[in-house]
């Protein structure tokens, strides 16, 4: 089966990745923009999911009801999705529907009204998302370990954004970022599926070749300068269970490290699932860190993994601490599996297990199309695509003492943030 | 397909009885089998015949309590050797229980299929629940039961299903309560096993880079020589009696900064007749699009709510009908009228012809999307099996979806929906 991959680049500078899947009658469209939290300074965080939002309220040509209709009565799937470095649209089509997709995307890098209206209706319907997220203990406790771990670097807040810059910004204020931003030279698209790359790449340089370069859009950048001691956060709220959130400074994606890493992951807390769609359902029962904290019952819960990044970002351990238990004894528990990482070689057997772990995940992950899609201006945003199509290749190559050296390194809990979410209880007496 | 070709066909893609293979073994199990080789992996999923219904009141969740056990140690191995054969080959395997049936679901590369199956079957047949493990897993149901006290959204569903089902065995939630699920002993786990956990009724469909024959032969080898001479029947359900006011419930979560509301009635079971004509008018009232009219009116227009829509949920019993939102506890009065307002114009106007028709085409063509993975398919052809649907349903499927008239969406809605017999339930500060 041919399975052409093809990147190229237009005059007014989109990326074009194509990729030519002739497993299932659908097509996968991905349009993304090199913009995220990581380019917002208060008193605009959270503005880059609220111009997410807006994409889908409309051009003159297609308002938003026709848009959503259009795509709904074509029997599509569409959806958008803001992260600290990235913003990215994508919409996954019967195959001779994809043409809407297209037009629906090249028209909104451009074109979208911001409706003044519209724009305050959505901005109540985020600031519902975010006290949505509110609710639940392990987001505040996420938040508040966010930002102790970056104090100067923009990956400082939530994505979401703060409530009084909610509150506050204006529809001019996003107009702007819209306009700074989605420009084509600032832009990815990536499609997979069931076509034929030249006609593709022909009615992709007509629907989007014409849309003019904007300048070069500035990305924010204040490297974090290095953490020098453990930082400590306490939050307190209703419920009965404590939670443990540990965080350590890992590399971005880019650098070769995170290789042997994503094997200490694996080892440490079960495979990081990095699909968007499908993938992932691997569980952690035999990984190191649940056979000393669940098994022993210093916690009834674990998960752990990294995210890849375009700067250094965190490597998160989160705990739903045993309710016979307390937060600090969960850690010195989790203290002794760190220790014994940076003390011991791993075995081989345990590389080869991660090696394997993560070709299932792939599998799974290339059973959808708009998964694999996904990936191609996924990779993009922090790395190539080539960091996706070698990355079985790059853990291969990882040794024990590889996996050793990088857990000295990067485990060491002087630079790591320790969060404690600490129960208030039910609140009846209240 | 090669790239020279046309390209590939709708309805083809779609499982069809030329490529289910289905079988039933000696013993009672059904096996749904369809192979796709485009990825080197496959998918299983199924269910037995016993679930919720059988728990005694005073020791509710005793079927989800011995369905998460199940993985916990077997006459052979104990936990740790069980999820250290899956995950070291990037496995996965796992049980749920509901009230008709306690279900399972699990993927592998193709090479590790006969492992899989290996441990479905020693888990199903020969768990041991052990005694420190059953003890560990209690502590962790109880915690998961202590944070669902916190769950506004999952509190305002239980609350809604105690008002909409009461005197009704749907009214109880699978899961027990923190005094059920401490009264649970081993031996109440031993005993529901043995009894209850047999292969008549037992569907399992297996999807992937598999040859169906040797799908069949595979479950035949692990699972084949299962018998169970006292395995009952599942218990059959009482009338549902319907509500004859509105009834509002609010449980209390304090310390909360969004409440969630859900509103709704019962419906259809799956089999009903107006299932589909139930189907598609709740695509148009709260799903189709962003959420359909009720995404429009609570979250479009008003802005209240980051989500707000509708789901028709239709089973082995009678269904549910209900449109939730997650809501500023300042602003549940004025969202819930909102929700109500819309049941009434529903009930009132029905759909229109072209927002039916709007919806049959979503139905039409979203479903080889619904397919793309194993596990989209593995779902198809249980629901094909455990509602009798044939083996050509979804390739009759656009039909049966296009016979629907707005006259039929108009007649379904005001059969189960009455504005003056509604369940209310809120959760929240």
């Amino acid at each position: 089966m041919p399975k052409t991959f093809t990147k190229t680049t237009l005059s007014n500078g989109l990326t074009v990745l194509l990729k030519e899947i002739h497993t299932a009658p659908l097509i996968s469209s991905w349009v993304w923009y090199r913009v995220g939290s990581r380019d917002e300074v208060p008193p605009l965080t959270g503005i880059s999911h609220l111009v997410e939002h807006m994409q889908f309220k409309g051009t003159p040509n297609y308002p938003a009801e026709l848009m959503d209709k259009a795509v709904a009565r074509d029997g599509g799937m569409r959806n958008a999705f803001t992260y600290l470095d990235w913003t990215t649209y994508f919409e996954t089509m019967p195959a001779d529907k994809i043409d809407l997709a297209l037009r629906l995307e090249a028209d909104r890098m451009t074109n979208s009204l911001f409706d003044e209206k519209e724009f305050s209706s959505e901005r109540t319907v985020v600031i519902s998302e975010r006290e949505g997220n509110e609710n639940e203990p392990m987001f505040q406790l996420g938040e508040a370990v966010q930002q102790a771990a970056f104090r100067v670097h923009s990956y400082h807040h939530e994505v979401i954004g703060d409530m009084a810059d909610l509150k506050t910004m204006s529809r001019e204020d996003l107009y702007k970022h819209y306009r700074t931003y989605y420009v084509p030279n600032n832009a990815v698209i990536g499609v997979a599926g069931d076509f034929k790359t030249k006609e593709m790449l022909a009615r992709i340089k007509e629907l989007f070749g014409g849309i003019p370069k904007g300048p070069t859009p500035p990305r924010l950048l204040r490297p974090e300068p290095e953490q020098r001691g453990e930082l400590r956060v306490t939050v307190e709220g209703p419920g009965e269970t404590a939670y443990l959130q540990v965080t350590y400074r890992f590399p971005p994606a880019s650098h070769p490290d995170f290789f042997p890493l994503s094997v200490l992951d694996s080892l440490l807390a079960g495979p990081t699932n990095l699909n968007m769609f499908g993938g992932g359902g691997i569980s952690n029962k035999t990984s190191r860190l649940y056979r000393a904290l669940v098994d022993k019952e210093f916690a009834v819960g674990l998960s752990g993994g990294s995210t890849t990044t375009i700067d250094p970002y965190l490597y998160y351990l989160a705990l739903t601490i045993h309710p016979k238990r307390k937060p600090e004894e969960a850690l010195a528990a989790l203290d002794e599996e760190i220790k014994r990482a940076q003390n011991e070689l791993v075995s081989k057997e345990e590389i080869t297990r991660a090696i394997k772990q993560a070709r299932a995940n792939f599998a799974y992950g290339t059973e959808n199309i708009t998964n694999q899609a996904f990936w191609l201006g996924f990779a993009e945003m922090f790395a190539s695509y080539d960091w996706f199509e070698t990355y079985l290749e790059k853990m291969s190559s990882v040794t024990p003492k590889d996996v050793q050296r990088v857990a000295r390194e990067y485990f060491r809990p002087q630079a790591r943030v320790v969060g404690t979410y600490l129960p208030t209880g039910n609140g009846e007496s209240k | 397909m090669s790239a020279n070709g046309k390209l590939l066909n709708h309805r083809q893609s779609l499982p069809g009885p030329e490529d289910i293979h289905r079988e039933v073994l000696p013993n009672g199990i059904v096996v749904l089998a369809r192979s796709n080789f485009n990825s080197p992996s496959v998918s299983i999923g199924g269910y037995i015949h016993t679930g919720s219904l059988f728990d005694p009141d005073e020791k509710l969740g005793l079927a989800d309590f011995a369905a998460s056990a199940l993985m916990r140690g077997t006459a052979k191995h104990s936990f740790d050797e069980l999820y250290n054969q899956l995950e070291s080959v990037g496995a996965s395997l796992g049980f749920d229980s509901g009230l008709h049936t306690t279900s399972f679901h699990g993927r592998a590369l193709e090479e590790d299929l006969l492992l899989l199956l290996g441990l479905l079957s020693e888990t199903m047949r020969h768990p041991t629940f052990p005694k420190d493990e059953v003890e560990k897993l209690r502590h962790q149901l109880l915690t998961g039961l202590a944070i669902r006290m916190q769950d506004t959204s999952d509190m305002a569903d239980i609350t809604f299903d105690e008002i909409l089902y009461h005197g009704h065995p749907y009214a109880r939630s699978e899961d027990g309560n923190p005094e059920t699920i401490k009264a649970i002993t081993r031996a109440d786990l031993v005993k529901y096993h043995q009894r209850c956990f047999g292969p008549r009724g037992m569907t399992i469909a297996i999807v992937g880079a598999v040859e169906p024959k040797r799908a069949v032969d595979l479950v035949h080898r692990a699972l084949g020589d299962w018998e169970n001479p006292v395995q009952p029947e599942i218990p059959s359900l009482p009338e549902l009696k319907l509500l004859d006011k509105t009834i509002k419930r609010h449980f209390k979560i304090s310390g909360k900064s969004q409440a969630d509301i859900v509103i709704g009635t019962n419906g259809p079971r799956r089999k009903d007749d107006d299932y589909m004509a139930a189907s598609l008018g709740n695509s148009v009232l709260g799903q189709f699009g962003m959420m359909g009219r009720v995404g429009k009116s609570v979250r479009e227009k008003s802005g209240l709510a980051y989500y707000a829509y509708s789901n028709l949920s239709s089973g082995v019993g009678p269904g549910a009908w209900t449109v939730s939102a997650g809501v500023n506890p300042r602003n549940i009065k004025k969202a819930s009228d909102l929700i109500v307002k819309e049941l009434k114009r529903f009930i009132k106007e029905g759909v229109t012809k072209e927002e039916l028709s709007d919806s049959q085409a979503n139905f039409i063509g979203r479903l080889p999307l619904s397919m793309e993975s194993n596990s989209g398919v593995v779902n198809a052809l249980l629901n094909i099996e455990r509602y009798d649907l044939g083996l050509d349903y979804y390739r009759r499927y656009p039909d049966l979806v296009k016979a629907v008239k707005p006259v039929h969406v108009l007649e379904v809605a005001s059969k189960y929906i009455d504005p003056d017999r509604l369940a209310v339930a809120t959760a929240g500060p």
